[in-house]
């Protein structure tokens, strides 16, 4: 696949002795931490009971983790007083079990070692001190050369955490996350620019109490975002009205009494229509419009002429369907949710349609009502005391600056900075990445790999030999979630409250703490007054007892509930109430987007369509895998282990498929996927469009459930549309075509 | 047990729940989730059913067994006692659901509705973790408990009723 520099390792190519050490290695794994008190086997009362919350995706659901009486992880059940799982989590909660017995984890530091005379590169197995010696020389060598801020941070999840208070103490603030630029960005900006306030996550909807929920292209049950599935459950129990509208037949919009199959990308334009005819109709609340919105007249005149008629022509909506749905939200108003979606950055104009939704919900009053969105509060962790960072001369601002709302660092920026041959103001030399497989979160896999050919050096810290290790100079095994401890987590939610996760067990094989490597790393850079204690339960403790718990009371409780101090959870009827805005009002029209020379109300701008016998490439999740981060979990790849192409039957007429064939997909950039794909024929997609679900097609044999299973979308999407207000990237402009003969293709 | 396939997601926990619950070896599993999907585009309906053994009152796996495994419990639950089991495979012939597989250990192994837990006054485990709450589980010769009630007043049906055994899930539509 490369042959450059950064010649991609696949794990497996380890040296002789490497192998034989990792056998001796094995045998540190799985011994119990704590004692029992009872000698009958197979009972719950049983087992040991150990306070977590989840890792396996972000919404880190607190839980208990049972271990027997051998040291194994028997079970995790979620801990009942949680708001984020009330006692029940999703299938990679219960299967969170499977990360810590996966055998193909990464089991011990390895350095890579540069193939002589033509050989390929290949991993040795080294000793933590030698990895962390390693990374730090090199940590050190980029500052002297080009400055601390050189050295960039890419990261995910909890782990992440640790390693930014590293590269803060040690003057790098060059750091970015998927989570922003490739994912939920545009709508933290499109609502913020309207309400004044970032969605966040968990997103605050009060869907357990609405009457309406309006989906666009979100496919929640598909993503398995543990509360809003409950309450998407308990609303269907009490009749809720939903609206869902994607071009696909996704398992919530069969649940729908209304699925508006419209055509990809014109999404803006259905939101412009239904702005129209609750303005027109005067299906609005006159005055709650008066009281708490401005920029009303000039909304009006902007969907003067946008006319569910105009919209029918581009988005396949029929003008009477449009009305009926606009008239069922505003009947619901204000318990009505336009709901934000999370995976947003679709065409590249994704704030402006969030802006959009906001703007609906503006119009129908949701923000701060009951069945609407709940005003959120969360708990402020005390800040365990460390010396002040320094201050990085240029950092992840300086890098979006292009991008006048970018609120986090842009990880497309921060890789476009490692090319050399890029025009940009600061250069990026290094990089540690945590948590984050890039080459499945990250688009135009050929731009990361030039990026990643450009870079003098790459740590990569993870707990399986994710694609992105392959590509590593040093690769650090971290223990999973259930063997250590991590920061306290602090969401908003209805009721604040606090989580603790501690370990139940020790770290199996040679893998350790991301908190203990960060630490360690301080040391070697003179850094040890950022990192004063000995284990990280002592600053859980430190913080637990100024929030007036301990860490003997969250082991014990695992979840701990404070009172709201910001006041109640809805906005009352007629109450003075000021949003974050400029005009402290609801902003219909945006002054902060007319300020910075953006459209202040969206437009709808017609994005390109496939070409004949292309299709346009959606893709989206499963309930059972989180990115590609799952999908060699032993209990949720037997679920799910590979993903399929779904294809309208007429299409699949035309060309001759068959269910289960597998062919290889083709994008409009002639990029072919590594691997062939299984065709799934159904009628659940629409004709212009194919869908496999995300974070297949694994490039890395170490995986061996899930190497060559299924394709990568990712690496289809080399059409990137960059949002110009936040810098998000836009992926849903690629089409693919199929490629059925397999033999043309030479692996 | 009667489950809500209004409410399913199909997200499959309840199949994470009882692998982990039972020690169910990889690559088996004693509950299972299908999608039906009917109608053409874009008149398109689709179904998400949790599966798992049907618990009949007429069992015929309990009618084949030749040894006496098979055997249906005091409270209506069909189970296998591993040791009488010989592994012969009748049962799994027999039954309509292809509800059992054989254990690598060489038993037949199926739902058991988690006896271990309902006799302690527990749920099954797959009811327990299913974040939709869509499956229920109780005594339905008990007029007043919520399964009773929930077959009362939701339509319903049972999986391949032509094979005649009487089953235990109802799928609530």
């Amino acid at each position: 696949m490369r042959t450059n520099r950064r010649q991609f390792i696949k794990i497996s190519a380890l040296g002789v002795g490497g192998l034989a050490a990792v056998a001796s290695t094995t045998s540190l794994g799985g011994s119990l931490l704590g004692i029992f008190d009872s000698s009958d086997p197979g009972r719950d009362i049983d087992f040991k009971r150990t306070a977590t919350y989840c890792e396996v995706c972000f919404w880190k659901c607190a839980a208990w983790i049972n271990v027997d009486k051998e040291g194994n992880i028997v079970k995790i059940i979620g801990n009942d007083d949680d708001p984020h799982c009330n006692g029940r989590l999703c299938p990679r909660g219960t299967g969170g079990v499977g990360m810590y017995n996966d055998t193909d984890r990464l089991k011990t530091p390895l350095i890579r070692v540069k193939g002589v005379n033509g050989a390929e590169d290949s991993f040795r197995e080294a000793s933590w001190k030698e990895a962390l010696d390693l990374i730090a020389s090199k940590m050190k060598d980029i500052k002297q050369k080009y400055g601390a801020e050189s050295f960039a941070l890419l990261k995910h999840g909890s782990s992440g955490s640790h390693f930014e208070h590293l590269f803060k103490a040690y003057g790098s603030d060059t750091i970015g996350e998927p989570a922003y630029a490739q994912c939920r960005g545009p709508r933290e900006q499109g609502f913020s620019s309207t309400f004044g306030s970032w969605v966040g996550s968990p997103e605050p909807t009060d869907i357990r109490d609405t009457k309406c929920l309006v989906l666009i292209g979100s496919h929640i049950g598909e993503n398995m975002h543990n509360t809003q599935v409950q309450e998407l459950a308990e609303a269907i129990d009490k009749d809720v009205t939903i609206i869902t509208v994607d071009p696909r037949l996704s398992t919530v919009a069969s649940k729908s009494q209304h699925w508006l199959a419209i055509k990809p990308s014109t999404d803006i334009a259905l939101l412009l229509a239904w702005m129209h005819v609750i303005i027109y109709d005067e299906l609005y609340d006159e005055k709650y419009i008066k009281k708490y919105t401005y920029g009303f007249d000039e909304l009006k005149e902007h969907v003067k002429n946008y006319t569910p008629e105009w919209a029918y022509g581009i988005t396949t909506i029929e003008p009477s369907v449009i009305r009926k749905t606009a008239r069922k939200m505003a009947d619901a108003a204000p318990a009505v949710i336009i709901h934000p979606g999370r995976h947003v950055t679709w065409y590249g104009d994704d704030t402006q349609r969030e802006r959009a939704m906001a703007i609906l919900n503006g119009l129908l009053g949701s923000w701060g009502k009951r069945g609407g969105f709940y005003l959120k509060e969360k708990v402020k962790i005390p800040k365990y005391p460390h010396p002040a960072y320094p201050h990085p001369k240029w950092g992840w601002e300086e890098i979006g600056e292009e991008y006048p709302l970018a609120q986090m660092g842009l990880t497309n920026e921060i890789i476009r900075a490692s090319i050399p041959e890029e025009n940009t103001k600061h250069k990026v030399k290094a990089w540690f990445v945590s948590g984050t497989n890039l080459p499945k979160s990250i688009p135009d896999t050929k731009n990361l790999e030039k990026a990643l050919d450009s870079i003098e050096f790459l740590a990569v810290c993870d707990t399986m030999p994710m694609d992105v290790t392959g590509y590593a100079d040093v690769v650090l095994p971290e223990c999973t979630y259930l063997e250590r401890y991590d920061k306290l987590r602090s969401a908003t939610n209805r009721e604040p409250s606090i989580a603790l996760r501690a370990p139940a067990i020790k770290p199996k094989y040679n893998s350790k703490p991301s908190w203990w490597m960060a630490k360690k790393l301080g040391e070697r850079l003179g850094l040890e007054a950022y990192f004063e204690y000995k284990d990280y339960s002592e600053v859980i403790d430190w913080q637990l007892r100024k929030l007036g718990s301990s860490l003997k009371e969250m082991k014990r409780l695992g979840v701990k509930k404070f009172n709201r101090t910001s006041g109640p959870l809805y906005i009352a009827n007629g109450e003075d109430y000021e949003f974050a805005t400029n005009t402290g009002k609801v902003e219909l029209y945006s002054t902060e987007l007319a300020e910075l020379g953006f459209d202040p109300m969206p437009k709808y701008t017609a994005h390109p369509e496939p070409e004949q016998n292309f299709y346009r490439l959606i893709y989206g999740r499963a309930p059972m895998h989180t990115f590609s981060r799952t999908s060699n979990n032993p209990n949720l790849s037997a679920l799910k282990d590979e993903n399929k192409v779904w294809v309208n039957p007429k299409v699949a007429k035309l060309w001759s498929l068959k269910n289960d064939q597998e062919i290889y997909l083709k994008n409009q950039d002639g990029v072919v996927t590594t691997f062939p794909i299984k065709v799934r024929i159904t009628e659940r997609i629409r004709w212009d469009s194919i869908y496999m679900v995300h974070g297949f097609g694994n490039a890395n044999k170490k995986l061996s459930r899930s190497y060559g299973k299924g394709a990568n979308d990712t690496e289809m999407i080399t059409n990137v549309m960059i949002d110009p207000i936040m810098g998000g990237t836009g992926m849903r402009g690629n089409f693919v075509t199929f490629i059925t003969d397999l033999k043309s293709i030479v692996s | 047990m009667a489950i809500d396939t209004k409410k399913c997601v199909g997200c499959s926990d309840c199949v994470v729940a009882c692998q982990t619950e039972n020690n169910v070896p990889e690559g088996f599993c004693r509950d299972w989730v299908t999608e039906s999907v009917s109608g053409t585009y874009p008149q398109v309906e689709i179904e998400l059913r949790s599966e798992r053994c049907n618990h009949c009152e007429d069992a015929p796996c309990v009618r084949c067994c030749p040894t006496g495994a098979s055997q249906i419990v005091d409270g209506g639950i069909v189970i296998v006692e591993h040791d009488e089991c010989i592994g012969c495979g009748a049962c799994i012939e027999s039954c309509p659901y292809d509800a059992r597989y054989v254990h690598p250990e060489g038993y037949v192994d199926k739902c058991t509705f988690c006896l271990h837990r309902v006799t302690e006054g527990l749920q099954p485990a797959c009811v327990s973790v299913c974040p939709t709450k869509c499956m229920y589980f109780g005594d339905i010769d008990d007029p007043n408990s919520e399964i009773s009630n929930m077959l009362k007043t939701r339509k319903q049906k049972t999986l391949a009723p032509e094979a005649g055994t009487n089953p235990h899930i109802f799928y609530l539509i």
